[in-house]
């Protein structure tokens, strides 16, 4: 979209321009707004979250301090992050190694088995939910674990089509050639691809570590004591709790759980738009 | 002689009868999961739902059809339905037009700081549905919430957000427009990025305005990711639970209540593990139906 198209920006008047500011920023007001709203209520007291002030007459850290004391924060933070650094390794681990393997190989069974997985794509979560739960609690005694919101998900479907679509433009001279240098399969796959596609697993990191990070749903299923809690339970936990909603806590630690993730995405922009759009574009 | 022996064991893998066991290695772990976490939960719902079972060791009891036939008659369940289709339809073409709109905007190169505007529209994508909820929860505050206080300075009168069955719909959609649409521009970008430029350049050149090339051009080339977005976000409705947890608690009156959060209720609070499971059959019915029908209606509007 450069070149003559550019060019032509003479025709689009100073006041076109103009509205077409007016939208993209009124928007961004709408998507940013309630993030610059959790920040400020999350240091204001709780009086004042209901007050008329916009901005904290008392600014103060005493909601992240009485979240860390009264809440065992920390503890929901580290739970959080140990479930999704976790499931994101293994994950991207076992996706790469399917996608390498329906990329790279020709097998018995090979187009058959690749149509039953992308099949199981369009099966809703919430159809398993039940007896997936039933499994946890009677067979494996998983509940009040990180292991179910861990293990069912390490080798997903999407991530295996995701990463054979990027193993299908490693050339396979560089397989060949590794070959004939005596190098087995598994060597194969370890020092000569996994090199070549770490963008694709940093954009299908990025996605697994966002979702886990986020989940609600099975944990707050799953997890019943509040030292095994993620940070989206504790925070939802709250809101039970007797008497008025602790919005001052909850506030911060909305914070809390949000910070990681803009870290996240200001540092590697560019493998969330790919892993994002990868899904939806050739889908 | 030991070097041609050794060039020819090396050699020898490249035949595939040798290294045939690691392609099923490698898919191995997949579908060891699948089996165990994918189809047996999906046979044993089925199962499930043709009893009544409180989840009590050895408590299961056959009861056929009963399941089903309560559900026809259950009004939680049509309930449930109908809020789904509502907030689809309240937030589904907002959304789109949203991010169709922002996307043809960023992709001209005319406004500055581009990647900013991009990147703070995609903002909500990353923020875990809790803490938004929470959040709009107290913008949406009736008494002093910043929402009612904005639309007041239009002369607007208070909103009762989350105390009045149609505003707490209306409140879900805004919470789900917001949300969403950054990842529809984002899909809409990359999209707009395949059109090759000559086409529209061409189209310019033969005397076409821009909202000409807009139609006749644009718009048919992401006709797939319209299609790929109608699919994900009936889908994603039917399959909505942390937003309306969190913001409205399915309320009021369970105007909010989704099929998903009908489930969990029946199935964790009830201890219907039997009906809880018929329901999301019926709601996975509902799904492939709706998914089957926007498949052929795409299909008979291209032919």
């Amino acid at each position: 979209m450069t070149g003559k198209i550019s060019g032509d920006n003479s025709a689009v008047s100073r006041a076109n321009k103009a509205l077409l500011y007016v939208i993209v920023i009124g928007f961004c007001a709408f998507t940013t707004f309630p993030f610059v709203w959790m920040l400020l209520a999350s240091v204001k007291p709780l009086e004042e979250i209901f007050g008329r002030n916009f901005l904290p007459i008392n600014p103060t850290f005493e909601n992240f301090k009485n979240l860390f004391t009264q809440m065992n924060a920390l503890r929901a933070f580290f739970n959080s992050a140990l479930i999704a650094v976790t499931s994101t390794v293994l994950s991207v681990l076992f996706c790469s190694l399917g996608g390498f393997g329906f990329s790279k190989y020709n097998f018995k069974g090979k187009t058959f088995l690749f149509s039953l997985m992308i099949g199981t794509m369009t099966i809703p979560f919430v159809v398993g939910l039940v007896p997936t739960f039933i499994m946890m609690r009677n067979w494996f005694h998983w509940i009040d674990t990180p292991l179910p919101l861990i293990v069912p998900g390490l080798a997903n479907a999407f991530g295996i089509y995701f990463m054979r679509q990027y193993m299908d433009g490693v050339p396979n001279e560089l397989l060949e050639a590794a070959r004939i240098d005596g190098a087995g399969e598994p060597t194969i796959f370890w020092r000569v691809v996994t090199p070549v596609v770490v963008p694709a697993m940093a954009s299908l990191g990025i996605i697994f570590f966002m979702a886990s990070w986020n989940n609600f749903l099975f944990p707050s299923i799953v997890l019943r004591s509040p030292d095994n809690f993620t940070l989206p339970v504790m925070i939802a936990s709250l809101q039970g709790s007797a008497g008025r909603t602790p919005y001052d806590l909850m506030m911060a630690g909305s914070v809390l759980s949000v910070i990681p993730m803009l870290l996240v995405f200001f540092g590697l922009q560019r493998y969330f738009y790919a892993g994002i759009t990868a899904g939806g574009v050739k889908g | 002689m030991t070097e041609t022996v050794t060039i020819r064991k090396r050699a020898q893998p490249k035949k595939r009868g040798s290294w045939s066991v690691y392609p099923y290695l490698f898919i191995a772990p997949f579908f060891v999961l699948f089996c165990v976490f994918g189809i047996y939960p999906i046979l044993f719902s089925i199962v499930l739902s043709f009893q009544e079972w409180n989840g009590a060791p050895g408590a299961q009891q056959f009861v056929g059809l009963d399941n089903y036939t309560q559900l026809l008659r259950d009004n939680l369940f049509w309930e449930s339905m109908f809020n789904t289709v509502t907030i689809f339809v309240m937030h589904f073409p907002i959304m789109m037009v949203a991010g169709l709109g922002l996307a043809v905007i960023l992709n001209q190169n005319l406004l500055r700081f581009q990647g900013l505007w991009r990147a703070l529209i995609f903002l909500p994508q990353l923020t875990s549905m809790v803490a938004a909820g929470i959040t709009f929860r107290l913008i949406f505050e009736g008494q002093s919430g910043i929402a009612n206080r904005l639309i007041g300075y239009f002369g607007i009168s208070p909103v009762p957000w989350l105390d009045d069955v149609w505003w707490a719909r209306v409140a879900i959609s805004i919470l789900l427009v917001w949300a969403w649409t950054g990842y529809q521009m984002v899909l809409f970008l990359a999209a707009l990025q395949n059109i090759p430029p000559e086409l529209n350049e061409a189209a310019m050149v033969d005397g076409a305005n821009r909202w000409q090339v807009f139609w006749k051009i644009t718009l048919p080339f992401l006709r797939p990711v319209m299609i790929f977005m109608l699919t994900v976000s009936v889908i994603g409705t039917f399959a909505l639970y942390t937003e309306p947890t969190i913001l409205t608690g399915g309320g009021p009156i369970h105007s909010t209540t989704t099929p998903t959060m009908e489930i969990s209720g029946q199935a964790f609070a009830n201890l219907k593990y039997g009906y809880a499971a018929s329901l999301s059959y019926a709601y996975f019915a509902v799904v492939v139906v709706a998914t089957v029908l926007q498949n052929r209606l795409t299909a008979w509007r291209r032919s």
